[in-house]
């Protein structure tokens, strides 16, 4: 055997290190979905009447529409009617501030790294904590409120914006787009929400940090993010999930509507549970994100550190309407022992002048595979558009898989697209050459795959950009051996 | 410092080393010579501990502790150090990034706390002047895009950021232009020290008029067949290898 398969072995990583869950009394809704475990969440979350309509419609919608096939990932069929749609801790009174929420619950996020004491976070994060279906706190709201700046849970943007979350909900993401998305429209229990007022630069990060910890449940939440004209805000997504034998679902929908010079920032690390080496268990993450740069000169940016879950099927897209939007996708998905991955992005250009730019950094391991899927269109009336795409993979050993799905489709002829894609592998002569350096192996890979990495870690704000690292290396350890 | 007694190793089923004798003391510098393919990478690679090569026979004792024992990387902690003749690619990695990781791997080793960013930059720029690197370079992915002279000196700054015991220079000269190589050369012996020592392989006689050694070897089929001091250079200079060949033929 080749020493070039020999040092890339096999796998074995480092247990995941957010494997735990916590006892906590929860109110459920009874297993499976029909239309009365919508009322039941709407219900329990004390809806208006046209919000659970609403609900019923996406049901209904849903009802008629299939699991889409077409991604290159592979699973047992999932039972829709084992799963338990609405889980929440069960608390004596709603919160009022954080001295109020269960300790139990302010433990598990402390555990996990996310202080929702104000006091004693130092950086200049707004965190919204999801614990299984409910929003558990949002910190510095009053401080974000000074500047007119809304950032709460979905459920209290319900009640104390209606307004906005009528005239947004479903505007960029709309019921019927896809099968997971339908679903999350008829289910979705929580989630954030975020409104940033004309012309106001958001001061600090904010954050959603999504915990799932019930077992058998699913996680459907629902983020949407409004950045009016001439606004700014960078926005970051963190999850984590225990270790539990069967696959749990998570099928969450992101809308980012940026108007008239907006721009919006999203990124996220995503650490769901993965599965354990043998590919038992871990989390289905059937994500639909997608951004609408409706107004002109305005601009998304999605950033995404992918390392968890047991399958990712994700594509956070933007839709380019006005002219001189900007797009932009910078990922590192990385896969090892079992996990699959088919993520990208699409990017469609209806505005004038539209740019959109993809990065792409697929990492693959142990007997995974990681496929990128993107979409680039260009309409006839999107003149003078244009595109670049740079789609790499990096292979470490040869059991894994990287596969590439590019679709390009260009109506005019004023517009120029650019696709580049390579693939590499981690050859034995620079971990030699680390080595001889006195880099141990696993410092060597982490050095290499941050480095293969640098330019989508770059893009997420500092403080979170040394965790995606960290998060990297551990994800790989024990893969080349 | 180093003994190598008898060594022989071989990489799949082809005998390459076959009992190389060496003993360099701290302090000196011993120049291996010997025509293409006889094994003087090969000898490099296994002190260095690159596995694909198998050791069949002897043993090597470093500082009085059995190297051929000891993982690559330990290696590198207790002092060794390799100039590759051909050095590779890491992208996004910059020699500032990659410099910083080994020194403090290195110190973490040997009991040291690691170096903080400040005082990193002031070691670097010191070293820095003694091998005339620019900082724009070091900035860089570490070798990626570098001609083939701004490898070899990168190498150096490298040797020279982690003060290696016993330095090997897998023939740091080729690729080099005229001043270059008497930079690099001038680099080397500002860290000639008595506590440390070097073994220099090359082809030319040239590197050798500038980085002068104490001794001068010739390795031929996986044997060092002749020593002698730097007279030794310009003989095989003038004369190439064909006499020594004859020599060994006859006896
Ligand atoms: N990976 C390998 N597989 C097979 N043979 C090898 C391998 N590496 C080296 N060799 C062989 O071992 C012999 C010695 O090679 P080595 O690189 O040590 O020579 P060298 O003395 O450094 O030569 P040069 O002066 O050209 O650098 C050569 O015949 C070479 O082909
Ligand atoms: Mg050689």
């Amino acid at each position: 055997m080749g020493k070039d398969n020999q040092i890339l072995v096999e796998i074995t990583s480092k247990e995941y290190e957010h494997g735990w869950a916590v006892d906590v009394d929860t109110d459920s809704a009874p297993i499976g979905l029909n239309e009365d475990t919508i009322r039941f969440i709407s219900k329990r979350k004390n809806e208006p009447e046209w919000l659970l309509e609403w609900r019923l419609g996406a049901f209904r919608t849903w009802s008629k529409m299939t699991e889409p096939k077409w991604a290159n990932v592979s699973h047992p069929p999932i039972h829709y009617q084992n799963i338990i749609y609405y889980s929440a801790p069960k608390q004596r009174v709603t919160p009022k501030s954080l001295e109020e929420i269960d300790p139990e619950m302010l433990k598990t996020f402390e555990r996990l790294g996310i202080s929702l004491t104000e006091q004693k976070r130092l950086t200049g994060v707004a965190v919204d904590a999801v614990f299984d279906s409910v929003s558990v706190a949002t910190t510095f709201k009053d401080k974000l409120g000074e500047l007119g700046i809304v950032f709460c849970s979905f459920s209290d943007a319900v009640k104390e914006h209606p307004d906005l979350i009528k005239k947004y909900l479903g505007s960029v993401v709309p019921v019927n787009d896809n099968y997971f998305a339908a679903l999350n429209a008829a289910v979705f229990s929580d989630g954030s929400f975020c409104y940033i007022p004309k012309g106001v630069r958001c001061p600090m990060e904010l954050s959603t940090y999504f915990r799932i910890n019930a077992a058998n449940t699913g996680q459907f939440e629902r983020t949407l993010i409004v950045a009016d004209e001439g606004s700014y805000v960078s926005y970051l997504e963190g999850c984590t999930a225990p270790m539990r034998d069967e696959n749990q679902l998570h099928a969450a929908v992101v809308e980012i509507y940026a108007m008239k010079d907006a721009e919006v920032k999203y990124s996220t690390v995503q650490n769901w549970y993965p599965g354990n080496k043998e590919g038992v268990g871990g989390i289905y993450n059937f994500v639909t994100k997608r951004g609408l740069c409706a107004g002109d000169h305005s601009k998304i940016s999605w950033t995404q550190v992918e390392t968890g879950s047991a399958i990712t099927w994700k594509y956070p897209s933007c839709i380019l309407k006005g002219d001189y939007s900007t797009g932009e996708f910078y990922s590192v998905a990385v896969t090892n022992n079992h996990q699959q991955a088919d993520t990208g992005s699409k990017m469609i250009h209806i505005g004038k002048n539209t740019r959109s730019r993809i990065v792409s950094k697929g990492i693959s391991a142990g007997k995974s595979q990681n496929s990128y899927r993107g979409q680039v269109q260009i309409l006839k009336r999107a003149t003078h558009s244009r595109n670049s795409s740079q789609c790499d993979s990096l292979l470490m050993g040869d059991t894994c898989g990287a596969h590439t799905f590019p679709y390009i489709d260009v109506e005019n002829s004023s517009s120029r697209v650019e696709h580049e894609a390579t693939t590499s592998k981690i050859g034995e002569d620079q971990i030699f050459y680390c080595l001889q350096r006195g880099i141990d192996e696993e410092a060597a890979v982490a050095l290499i795959v941050n480095g293969y990495a640098k330019e989508v870690l770059n893009q997420l704000p500092m403080e979170f950009a040394v965790e995606a690292q960290k998060l990297l290396a551990l994800t790989l350890e024990g893969s080349v051996g | 410092m180093l003994d190598i007694t008898n060594l022989k190793a071989r990489i799949e089923n082809k005998q390459i080393l076959n009992g190389v004798n060496l003993r360099v003391n701290a302090g000196e510098v011993h120049a291996i010579m010997g025509p293409n393919g006889s094994g003087k990478s090969t000898l490099a690679s296994v002190l260095s501990g690159r596995e694909e090569f198998e050791v069949t026979d002897g043993s090597v004792d470093f500082m009085g502790k059995d190297l051929l024992e000891m993982s690559p990387e330990d290696r590198a902690r207790e002092g060794i150090f390799m100039a590759f003749q051909y050095p590779v690619e890491i992208p996004g990695v910059s020699t500032i990034n990659f410099m910083k990781t080994a020194l403090n791997k290195i110190r973490e080793h040997r009991g040291l706390p690691a170096m903080d960013a400040v005082a990193f930059l002031k070691v670097m720029k010191e070293k820095m002047k003694l091998v005339e690197i620019d900082q724009s370079l070091l900035n860089r992915s570490l070798n990626e895009g570098f001609s083939g002279g701004e490898k070899k000196r990168n190498e150096i700054f490298q040797m020279a950021m982690l003060e290696p015991k016993l330095a090997i220079l897998d023939e740091t000269d080729s690729g080099l232009d005229i001043d270059a190589l008497r930079i690099v050369a001038n680099g080397v012996n500002k860290l000639r020290r008595k506590d440390n020592a070097i073994i220099v392989v090359t082809h030319y006689q040239r590197l050798l008029e500038h980085i002068i050694p104490d001794f001068v070897h010739v390795l031929y089929q996986g044997k060092i067949v002749k020593s002698g001091t730097k007279d030794l250079a310009l003989e095989l200079e003038a004369k190439g290898y064909d006499w020594i060949k004859n020599e060994l033929a006859i006896a």
